[in-house]
């Protein structure tokens, strides 16, 4: 792991300001901002860790948590609710039973995560799966591609078992 | 060069993209091969058309004949009739919705027919990640002009001229910003490109960083050489990864070609461009919070003044502007202040992109000049309210906007009128909405927005916000009490007046919005218990009608609370005690027989 941190540390070197970009840098690799990184960068780079905190946890693009295999946004904007979004996560929520106040899978497969806009809001109401967006989204539309994913999976765990 | 003879322009903006676009270029490209046409015809994927209601579209040159909702498996019945036997395919047209008659070109369909591009002036022309192709269409001219034939003075005088006025939000006049920055004496100087679109409702920046960047790129090197800078940014959302990617192929290119970096086009002139990504905060908006930002601290805003044109970036002055107003600038400078203010109303010249969303028959992108009313842009261009509800109000501006009642519908946009009716420009997002949607509800939504993305600097956006959402929450609960909308008003007043920055100013407007034209809606909640739009989940009951249920058992599998008993092919019942309104079962029964009320 340490030979990671210093290859993101590497493009940083003696850069003021570039607290963020690191931290972008750490979530692109390991898809959550783990303690350790934290422990590491705050000592090499003499920044209190609570410098670190403060701004991942600010910016909504941060998580301090391991997040699912897949990765669900459903897009909460304007032209999303209006067009009932909510209702879409309701059922997705209930769909992957997704325990309340949690947003990802008790095995980790899914996370759901709301976003502000995605600024497709022509195409609403939109949902992004694993970075790919679905307009004109609807409950069935969205259940039937939970379940390809999920099915998936389970091929997936097929040929591991074969191999 | 190679010649073709005709190009189909394939529109590969997010909309399209995500209804297919990819797909029908595979198809298209291999049923071309298939009939000998690859070295005639040329498909060009081009950033957003505009028309996203209807994607993917594609637009086929030299005829301008416009092909929407596009689909695999007519794709080779459209390369036979179009490009073998020479005759437009009347099935992928846009078919004049009353007469049903196909509408062959661009030009002549509703949706384009009354737009005045400007701003999108490349939209769905030229493949966003070629600078030849942008420099075809006098790319990069205003440049020359303005480092070759122009003081900063005299580009600044021609911006101040044609009246421009930040496309962001606030409608703050673009010339003065950059004429208070070239006066001011520094070393250093800031140009900074806000393209952080935080209104949910609102893609038009997106869509210009993605369909045609290299105009950003010209207004930000025209500002720079106006007010004396060396070093800009362009600060883009995280949410937008497309727009990033384009925007960097397009800085490289410059630099290569000599247009960015020493010595821009020979004129000893430089100035040096990045982009810096956002990390997902709505209030990085607010100019002097985006600064914070960039520079790599919490993106809390300060008070002004010190404005940033004084003390910006790094203490230095700095010009922020908008993405949509720095599209503006190549125009002006080639065509004139007359020209550009030729469009527009006494305040507010030009013209201005609305993005057009919600309950509207045609969603999409359009630009038309300030001073059109609501009522051409909703239902000449947008087509009217879709599946025939009836239209009950538009949202404008965002979370910092307010929605406008049907009334209204005739009064000319611009920033005074939207102001005046108790909501704002905001960057032009307008989403409509029917008679199925809930005001409260509404209010509701955004609070629940400004408050999660307040800072939490200063007490009263961050407390009040969290107090007007409590007292919505409270109402459409159905626990609102008499007293609760003086309440929310008074407390928005406060709000508006002692906020620090833009964020909390603005927050109450969609409360006091909708309170001020649909107080009944308020008054129903809290006096009768009642949503009359039917959205509020704790004011409904959910019950199956007896002469539709057929017994499927549907609701009675996908209920999450068990709350559904029946025997198959026989009535089913909800227990009311035990549903928790999810609507689900709404959702999945095919003949009707849920209902809500």
């Amino acid at each position: 792991m340490k030979e990671i941190f210093e290859s993101i540390l590497a493009a940083y070197k003696n850069k003021e300001g570039s607290i963020i970009s690191l931290l972008q840098d750490v979530q692109e690799t390991f898809g959550f901002i783990p303690e350790e990184a934290v422990d590491w960068f705050s000592k090499k780079l003499d920044i209190p860790a609570s410098r670190f905190y403060g701004i991942a946890t600010f910016y909504a693009q941060f998580h301090l948590k391991p997040r699912g295999k897949n990765i669900i946004t459903a897009c909460c904007g304007t032209a999303c609710h209006v067009k009932g979004s909510e209702r879409l996560i309701n059922r997705l929520l209930i769909e992957l039973e997704i325990p309340p106040d949690e947003n990802t899978t008790n095995d980790r497969r899914f996370t759901v995560e709301k976003v502000a806009c995605v600024g497709t809001c022509g195409m609403a109401p939109v949902v992004i799966i694993n970075k790919k967006v679905y307009g004109k989204m609807t409950a069935d539309k969205l259940v039937k591609e939970v379940k390809t994913l999920e099915s998936k999976k389970k091929t997936d765990n097929n040929d591991h078992n074969e191999g | 060069m190679e010649r073709f003879r005709a190009n189909v322009l394939m529109c590969s903006g997010t909309g399209c993209v995500a209804s297919g676009t990819m797909k029908i270029k595979t198809a298209l490209s291999e049923e071309l091969k298939k009939r000998g046409l690859e070295k005639e015809i040329k498909i060009v994927l081009t950033g957003c058309n505009g028309y996203c209601a209807q994607g993917p579209v594609m637009v086929v040159y030299p005829d301008g004949i416009f092909y929407q909702s596009l689909i695999v498996e007519e794709v080779p019945k459209l390369v036979e009739e179009h490009f073998l036997k020479g005759r437009p395919y009347q099935k992928l047209m846009f078919e004049e919705p009353r007469k049903k008659i196909p509408i062959p070109t661009m030009s002549e369909i509703p949706f384009f027919k009354y737009q005045v591009l400007r701003v999108l002036r490349n939209r769905g022309l030229l493949d966003p990640e070629s600078l030849d192709e942008y420099i075809a269409r006098d790319g990069y001219m205003a440049t020359a002009k303005a480092l070759t034939q122009m003081t900063p003075e005299e580009i600044v005088k021609v911006v101040k001229d044609s009246g421009l006025r930040g496309r962001g939000g606030a409608g703050f006049p673009t010339g003065l910003k950059w004429e208070l920055a070239l006066k001011t004496k520094s070393d250093v100087k800031y140009v900074v490109c806000n393209g952080d679109e935080g209104d949910p409702g609102a893609f038009m920046d997106r869509s210009v960083m993605e369909a045609d960047p290299h105009a950003v790129i010209e207004g930000m090197i025209i500002c720079a050489k106006a007010i004396g800078s060396h070093q800009g940014y362009i600060y883009v959302r995280a949410e937008y990864p497309l727009a990033v990617k384009r925007l960097q192929i397009a800085i490289d290119q410059c630099y290569e070609a000599g247009l960015l970096g020493k010595n821009i086009l020979g004129t000893g002139f430089n100035f040096d461009l990045k982009i810096y990504q956002g990390a997902g905060a709505f209030v990085c908006g607010e100019e002097t919070a985006l600064m914070r930002s960039i520079e790599g601290k919490r993106g809390m805003p300060r008070p002004r003044p010190p404005f940033p044109v004084y003390e910006g970036l790094w203490g230095k002055p700095t010009v922020l502007n908008n993405v949509e107003t720095f599209g503006n600038i190549p125009p002006i400078i080639l065509n004139g202040a007359d020209w550009f203010s030729s469009l527009g109303t006494d305040r507010s010249k030009g013209t201005k992109v609305f993005a057009l969303t919600g309950k509207v028959k045609n969603t999409g992108l359009i630009e038309v000049p300030l001073g059109t009313s609501l009522r051409e842009i909703i239902y000449d261009i947008g087509g009217g309210i879709e599946g025939g509800e009836a239209f009950k109000a538009v949202q404008t501006g965002g979370p910092s906007g307010g929605c406008i009642p049907a009334e209204l519908l005739d009064m000319e946009v611009d920033y005074e009128s939207l102001a005046l009716a108790g909501s704002i420009m905001g960057s032009g997002g307008m989403v409509v909405m029917d008679e199925d949607n809930c005001m409260v509800d509404i209010a509701k939504f955004f609070l629940s927005f400004t408050q999660a993305e307040s800072c939490g600097k200063c007490t009263p956006c961050r407390v009040g916000t969290k107090r007007l959402l409590e007292i919505l929450e409270r109402i459409t609960s159905g626990k609102g009490k008499k007293g609760d909308i003086e309440l929310l008003e008074e407390l928005s007043q406060d709000i508006k007046a002692t906020s620090l920055c833009g964020l909390g100013m603005t927050a109450p407007n969609p409360v006091l919005s909708t309170i001020r034209y649909f107080r009944h809606e308020y008054e129903a909640h809290i006096k009768d218990k009642k949503c009359p739009a039917a959205i509020c989940k704790e004011l409904l009951t959910y019950s199956i009608l007896e002469e539709f249920c057929n017994g499927c058992g549907a609701c009675k599998r996908v209920c999450p609370a068990e709350a559904i008993t029946g025997q198959r092919k026989k009535l089913h019942k909800i227990d009311s005690k035990l549903c928790i309104k999810c609507g689900t079962c709404f959702d999945v029964c095919k003949f009707k027989a849920v209902m809500k009320s």
